[in-house]
């Protein structure tokens, strides 16, 4: 039965990592062309589901576990609102990324900028994910 | 009215877009059909702002040094919010419609609102014994 | 030129998404329509908008119709289901039964007067706007160029598509990873089995 999922096993492995690369690229340089936090939680999320329905549904979620996609989904929602309230710490209104003590003006909003799309990006991918683990089907069902 | 039909006939290919969308969700029966008609009229809707913000001879909104003019990157933004929240209303309709089927055994409309109704006739006529 | 064959190459593809009787190759084609609709906006220079649409539209969305599609049944109007649930037999509709009903319930006249109606609406609304690709169009003039010429100095970014995301609308941006969450969560509160 698994003789046939042998290619498709060997290339996913081989592809998946290079997936995951290129979705923190795309996270990381939001700034300099096109993408950004969504567009790069996404990407990730495919990856995981392209490991759960190449190597079985009870492997991928023994693999990426309910409790991890559980606590990581409002742990981005919290980064953005954090950032915002150190901005109000540091003398300014809320998300004014100009008040942040790392330098410059510019330097100062690109960091803040920065800040927000890991944590939107870190949300997208969590939600993904357990949306598309709850939606499919399991064996006992 | 040459000037009219040149300068907003793709605003009324956009608009045939949205109206199949439409007549997909109000007729068809079957639930996960309505589901892909409200995802058509949703990018139609969309492709409709994005066209309402483009410059003759403009370019992308990325800076860049030879560029002259800019297109408008503010119904682009909108949009993305658009896009995303579209796929969360989608990932919550598929979720109610696999309920739904585990409690009546059907997907087409016509025939859950015929079970519901005879429920509660059962139920009237029970109550008024 | 190129533009008319995608345009109508879309238009075919939504009306024969919702014509086919078998659910797995009307998600497909919407699919097809979705990345089209990807390449559409990249002709348009809208491409943060696209690649947001080619994966999530043509990725995640696709995936999600196909793993609720595998809970369910495959086909249409067929009123035949795997598993019983709290309904017996004799009280599920037959398949004439249900034509039917479709008829006799659906009006697909007066829904298609209606569908005209509104359309028409619509192409009167648009006669007032200005044309398309207009650079003194009011949509153009009003804060955009603020945005335009603040975006580097102001933020530090090249992209004025993420600089307006995160800078000047903020709030906005905020709000929709709300709304993201909060999808989440209503999809587990439906099909979990057991919450913890």
């Amino acid at each position: 039965m698994m003789k046939e999922h042998i290619i498709i096993g060997f290339i996913s492995r081989l592809l998946i990592p290079f997936i995951q690369l290129y979705a923190l690229y795309v996270i990381a340089h939001g700034d300099l062309g096109p993408g950004g936090g969504f567009q790069g939680g996404v990407i990730f999320a495919a990856s995981i589901v392209l490991y759960a329905i190449v190597f079985g549904m009870d492997e991928g979620r023994k693999r990426f576990s309910q409790k991890l996609s559980d606590i990581l989904s409002p742990i981005g929602v919290f980064i953005y609102g954090g950032i915002g309230l150190l901005c109000i710490l540091a003398g300014g209104a809320y998300l004014q990324y100009g008040k942040l003590p790392l330098g410059s003006l510019k330097l100062a909003s690109h960091l803040g900028i920065y800040g927000i799309e890991i944590g939107v990006g870190i949300t997208v991918a969590a939600v993904m994910m357990t949306i598309f683990f709850e939606t499919a089907r399991r064996k006992n069902d | 009215m040459i000037e009219l039909i040149i300068g907003k006939y793709n605003f009324w290919i956009y608009i045939t877009l949205m109206m199949i969308g439409f007549y997909a969700m109000i007729v068809k029966g079957n639930l996960i059909k309505k589901i892909v008609g409200m995802n058509i009229f949703q990018t139609a809707v969309i492709l409709f702002y994005i066209s309402m913000g483009k410059v003759k001879d403009g370019t992308a909104p990325i800076i860049w040094e030879k560029a002259v003019v800019y297109d408008n990157p503010i119904p682009h933004v909108l949009m993305l919010t658009a896009i995303v929240v579209s796929v969360g209303t989608t990932a919550v309709a598929l979720a109610l419609v696999t309920r739904i089927y585990k409690e009546y055994g059907t997907m087409e409309e016509d025939a859950i609102l015929d079970i519901e109704r005879r429920q509660a006739e059962e139920l009237r006529k029970k109550g008024s014994e | 030129m190129i533009d008319f064959i995608l345009l109508f190459f879309l238009v075919v593809c939504a009306i024969a998404a919702i014509r086919m009787k078998d659910l797995l190759s009307a998600i497909m084609l919407l699919s097809a329509y979705s990345l089209i609709m990807a390449v559409v906006w990249t002709r348009l220079n809208a491409v943060d908008v696209a690649f947001t649409e080619a994966s999530v539209g043509a990725g995640i969305t696709t995936v999600l119709l196909i793993a609720a599609l595998s809970r369910t049944q495959r086909g249409e109007e067929d009123g035949k289901g795997s598993e019983g649930g709290k309904q017996k037999p004799a009280d599920r509709m037959t398949k004439s039964e249900i034509q039917k009903a479709h008829i006799i319930t659906r009006h697909s006249i007066i829904s298609l007067i209606i569908v005209l109606i509104t359309g028409a609406v619509l192409v009167y609304g648009t006669i007032d706007m200005p044309n398309y690709g207009d650079p003194n169009a009011p949509v153009n003039l009003h804060v955009a160029p603020r945005y335009i010429k603040g975006s580097y100095e102001e933020s530090g970014v090249i992209n004025m598509v993420t600089a307006i995301l995160a800078n000047y609308r903020g709030y906005d941006t905020l709000g929709e990873t709300t709304v993201i969450f909060t999808s989440g969560i209503c999809v587990i509160l439906l099909l979990r089995k057991k919450i913890v």
